[in-house]
């Protein structure tokens, strides 16, 4: 993974940036189901390596495929902000608990409730979907309500009303229908 | 890409199993991995192969702008609704266990019915970015992409 980001970093042909953020993505589901956690897995990979993916060739081909190459200045500076802040993140995960610890405080709070009391509370065989669609119901309406306004937000954007086309279409042929007495009356002349 | 007769024929193969594998994950996230938002991305990625292959327009043949819109809404507003049927029964907002006789059977049928709505949310709202992003442009996205 390490890899495909230095490379997706030194690449300029977008083209070939977006197939390898596919791969990045693909990659880290592969991680996610060594973890055990097969549902996270399921969404990046159906997310992240697909929708992504297309959506971003969608980009591309409403825009260019090729970086422009940036003027290089003040690379070292970069490079020294970049190291530092690296190393401090390696030091703030020094003192998590170890993956897996049964001691971590993240299993101290409510996963046993979760692990143990979900089967009757609930009844679902599957506990992730006991949590996400049951105990944390607003967390997951919220996170539909953030999907909603995304397609809101691309529609405020870049719909142009109902039928985009052939809207188009009809002004071109209002247009051709129009006499030219027409034409000048609705200029003001 | 519509004259690529080998795409056209092996993504007509394919788009049906990939619409049942996304019903299967939507009602099958109970007992395994999945649920609403696999399933209606995968049922989005079905549509969106096929605006792909054999362009936007197509697509918005089989399922119209419109549909895709209602639907959007349909889905939250599900999700939404589930949560007032709860404080109609006299419970909380998103409380499933009022909603049948016995506790667990509440939680399923809301459960199920959440993730119909999510399910639903997600996949109407990526076929409507996707073809919202392909269906304008300088050249012919279907052939560009």
């Amino acid at each position: 993974m390490g890899m495909i980001a230095i490379a997706i970093a030194r690449i300029h042909n977008l083209f070939a940036v977006v197939m390898l953020t596919g791969i990045f993505s693909l990659l880290g589901a592969a991680a996610y189901v060594i973890m055990d956690a097969v549902d996270v897995a399921f969404t990046e990979a159906a997310v992240g390596a697909g929708i992504s993916t297309v959506l971003m060739l969608a980009t591309l081909a409403l825009t260019t495929s090729e970086e422009k190459p940036s003027p290089k200045k003040n690379v070292v500076g970069a490079l020294i902000v970049v190291t530092i802040t690296g190393a401090v993140l390696i030091y703030g995960t020094l003192d998590m608990p170890h993956y897996g610890d049964p001691l971590a405080p993240v299993h101290q709070h409510v996963a046993d409730r979760y692990i143990g009391q979900s089967g009757t509370e609930v009844g679902l065989p599957n506990v992730v979907t006991s949590v996400l669609a049951s105990y944390r119901g607003y967390d997951t309406l919220g996170e539909t309500y953030v999907i909603f306004t995304a397609a809101i937000g691309v529609l405020a954007i870049l719909g142009r009303g109902r039928f985009p086309r052939r809207r188009e279409e009809d002004i071109a042929e209002d247009d051709a229908q129009k006499t030219p007495d027409e034409t000048a009356r609705e200029t003001g002349a | 890409m519509k004259q690529k007769i080998i795409l056209r024929v092996i993504s007509k193969f394919l788009i049906p199993y990939i619409l049942l594998f996304a019903l299967y994950v939507q009602w099958h996230g109970d007992f395994g991995p999945g649920g609403g938002f696999q399933a209606g991305v995968i049922f989005a990625a079905g549509f969106i192969l096929y605006a792909i292959i054999f362009g936007v327009d197509t697509v918005r043949v089989v399922i119209p702008a419109v549909v895709t819109r209602l639907l959007l809404v349909f889905g939250v507003l599900l999700y939404s609704g589930v949560g007032v049927a709860g404080i109609i029964l006299g419970g909380n907002y998103l409380d499933y266990n009022v909603l049948a006789h016995e506790p667990t059977h509440g939680q399923h049928y809301g459960i199920l019915l959440v993730e119909l709505g999510v399910g639903i949310t997600v996949a109407s709202a990526m076929i409507t970015i996707f073809c919202t992003f392909a269906g304008r442009g300088p050249e012919d996205p279907e052939e560009e992409v």
